[in-house]
């Protein structure tokens, strides 16, 4: 059992009792701005990242995997509560879960959501740990224009498969490759898009555009009085569900489980689409199909076991290939990145201790989350009824001045405020700006690759083609954008009939 | 779909109405322009050949793509739905980005907390209509707090006056 010899090492690290409350910290930081109405997971990552940067590295990434699930259960309360789900993924959660709330089980199904996501979470882990070491010897073989072909189906599939428009998604990725030119040319050190401006040397730093377009953005797009008809139940009682309520939700989360691992490591909405189908298949498989949207507890198990499966099992992508596969990855690979560890085929072999200790504090986080859920739950709720009014200056206080104090440079404020503004038009007009962030990170890992395949090829493109793995990707892309557009056709052809 | 199900749907979709095809236009126009900007730009750093690609390659191509792809969704996508129209409440959000501008101008001059005590004030009770006195409460309390936070017990180098 050699292989397990790092596994365990990595334990060690993370219970350190230092570490431990990092993580603790993350998950409790993470669920408190994780339930401001509103800002979703991305949201609260985002407007956290510069906690994390004066602490080392391992407990730096143990307390984000804290924030990760914090943050993702934040959003389940606000689902469950108000109906107002921060992330496309718990979408699904609102139907019975407020629901439930309305009949006086708020507690029930905050409690299956945390037993669930547990028990989701735990089984990805898992199936992680056995799957990404294998994943990452086979990557070990790639070269640029794999990592070209890669890269781009990540940027493509994310912008087309997430929501909000196709075409305007596209066009925010393209944005968000542009933006990730600026500043000093890795190969010939030439200076591209600065504006003479020294700030803008050593390009614009990923902080303050994650924290502009995701966390301001979102306060500035909400200061419009979205959502001033939601009404807090008044008590949450009962957290812990009934036996029999466990059992009915039983096979749901076994089932919602495998979904969720499955179509997790999918690029694009892995965990919005797995929540979608974990739903769809418990109501097609229950006796009283009638009983989901009017409080079914496996409606809120399914789901909410999927999409946290979901989300741990994206890790796969980006900690074996260094692609993020949605826009919270995206940040989790920023984070890294900034704490010196790029993430990628040769993590696992080179850091044993890191990689196996960003998987056991995701293991640790996970379950944190469900000691912490239970018990909080009240001081949630409590935090849900202060009025939003008085929680944004103070969120946005923590945004203007958490980035200040990244690199002590007012100009990083200055940058968010521009890209809040950014997000908050982008928003107003239709485009996500998802695919913006995802597509600036890996904009110069893209940008790198195709290059350094062009001068493999000699300037021939066909190479891209003719390489098995890199043209059977391109191919698979190729498919992902075709199918859309047949679609259309299709039906404009049948409408026209 | 009966009417007690339509309740339970996300609240997210209270949505304002959308703003018509001059909105989608606009929005095409600026992507199609930062889009040119990118070419012109890139250009001028110059495109080297496939075989030694020079600083300017890589931009240009995305600015193709940009300005292409913009170009597409001013003919096809006027129709769309999904842009919101701005209205009065908007007007808050210009308020807001007003005194997120002076606080980052003020910071470095005079510290943090008068221009977040100016920011909180006015976020409680302008923009989102808290009583005089709560307003003022709220804001002195969250400035200490902060205070506390960041300089006793973290002790980050923000500029401040005390």
């Amino acid at each position: 059992m050699d292989f397990l010899n790092p596994v365990l090492d990595g334990f060690g690290v993370v219970l350190e009792p230092a570490n431990l409350l990092y993580c603790l910290a993350g998950v409790v930081i993470g669920m408190l701005i994780g339930v401001l109405p509103g800002l979703g997971p991305a949201a609260t990552i985002a407007i956290l990242l510069p906690i994390t940067y004066g602490v080392e590295p391992v407990a730096a990434i143990i307390m984000l995997a804290g924030i990760f699930y914090g943050a993702q259960y934040g959003g389940t309360i606000t689902s469950v509560l108000l109906r107002l789900p921060g992330e496309a993924s718990s979408v699904v959660t609102v139907f019975d879960g407020y629901a439930l709330a309305r009949q006086g089980k708020a507690g029930t199904a905050l409690g299956i959501a945390a037993i669930g996501s547990f028990i989701g979470g735990t089984i990805s882990i898992i199936g992680l740990s056995l799957l990404a070491p294998i994943v990452a010897e086979v990557a070990l073989d790639f070269g640029p224009p794999e990592y070209a072909a890669l890269a781009l189906l990540g940027v493509l599939l994310v912008a087309t498969v997430g929501r909000g428009g196709k075409l305007k998604s596209v066009i925010a990725a393209g944005i968000g490759l542009l933006l990730a030119t600026v500043g000093r040319d890795t190969f010939t050190g030439a200076s591209r898009f600065t504006f003479d401006s020294l700030n803008l040397a050593d390009g614009i730093d990923f902080v303050p555009i994650a924290m502009g377009l995701f966390g301001l953005g979102e306060i500035l797009y909400n200061l419009e009085e979205r959502h001033t008809r939601v009404q807090v139940p008044a008590k949450v009682a009962n957290v812990w569900p009934s036996r029999s309520e466990l059992r009915q939700a039983r096979g749901a989360i076994g089932r919602g489980s495998v979904i969720g691992f499955v179509l997790g490591v999918l690029p694009g909405g892995g965990a919005t689409l797995s929540s979608l189908v974990a739903y769809a298949v418990e109501k097609r498989r229950a006796k009283q199909p009638e009983r989901f949207g009017h409080g079914a507890i496996e409606g809120v198990a399914a789901p909410e076991t999927a999409n946290n499966a979901a989300a741990t099992s994206s890790f796969i992508p980006l900690l074996t290939l260094g692609i993020p596969a949605n826009a919270t990855m995206a940040l989790m690979f920023g984070a890294l990145l900034i704490q010196g560890i790029p993430p990628g085929p040769q993590l696992v072999s080179e850091h044993p201790d890191l990689f196996w200790g960003v998987i056991n504090s995701m293991y640790v986080g996970n379950v944190l989350l469900l000691i912490m859920s239970i018990p909080l739950v009240g001081v949630f709720v409590k935090i849900l009824r202060i009025r939003p009014a008085i929680l944004a200056p103070i969120t946005v206080l923590i945004t203007l001045l958490g980035v200040y104090t990244v690199n002590n440079q007012v100009f990083d404020i200055f940058l968010v405020i521009v890209f809040g503004v950014v997000g908050y038009l982008m928003k107003k007009f239709g485009f996500e700006p998802g695919p913006l962030v995802l597509a600036f990170v890996l904009g110069s890992v893209l940008e790198i690759a195709v290059r350094q395949s062009l001068l493999i090829f000699e300037g021939d493109v066909t190479g891209f083609v003719t390489r098995p793995i890199s043209g059977t990707v391109l191919g698979l892309l190729v498919v992902v954008l075709v199918l859309p557009l047949v679609k259309i056709v299709l039906k404009r052809q049948r409408r026209s009939l | 779909m009966d009417a007690s199900y339509e309740e339970e749907r996300p609240v997210e979709e209270e949505r304002p109405p959308p703003a018509g095809a001059w909105s989608q236009l606009t929005a095409a126009l600026v992507a199609a322009l930062l889009g040119v900007a990118g070419l012109i730009g890139s250009w001028r750093l110059g495109l080297g050949r496939l075989t030694e690609p020079g600083p300017g390659l890589w931009p240009f191509v995305i600015s193709v793509v940009i300005t292409l792809l913009s170009v597409v969704l001013a003919i096809i996508g006027r129709q769309a739905l999904d842009s919101e129209r701005f209205n009065r409440a908007s007007l808050l959000v210009v308020v807001a980005v007003v005194t997120l501008v002076l606080l980052a101008v003020a910071m470095p001059l005079i510290g943090f907390e008068i221009p977040s005590l100016l920011l909180t004030f006015v976020w409680l009770r302008f923009l989102g209509k808290e009583s005089w006195r709560s307003s003022i409460v709220i804001s002195v309390v969250t400035v200490v707090a902060f205070h506390l936070l960041f300089v006793t017990a973290l002790q980050i180098p923000l500029p401040r006056l005390v």
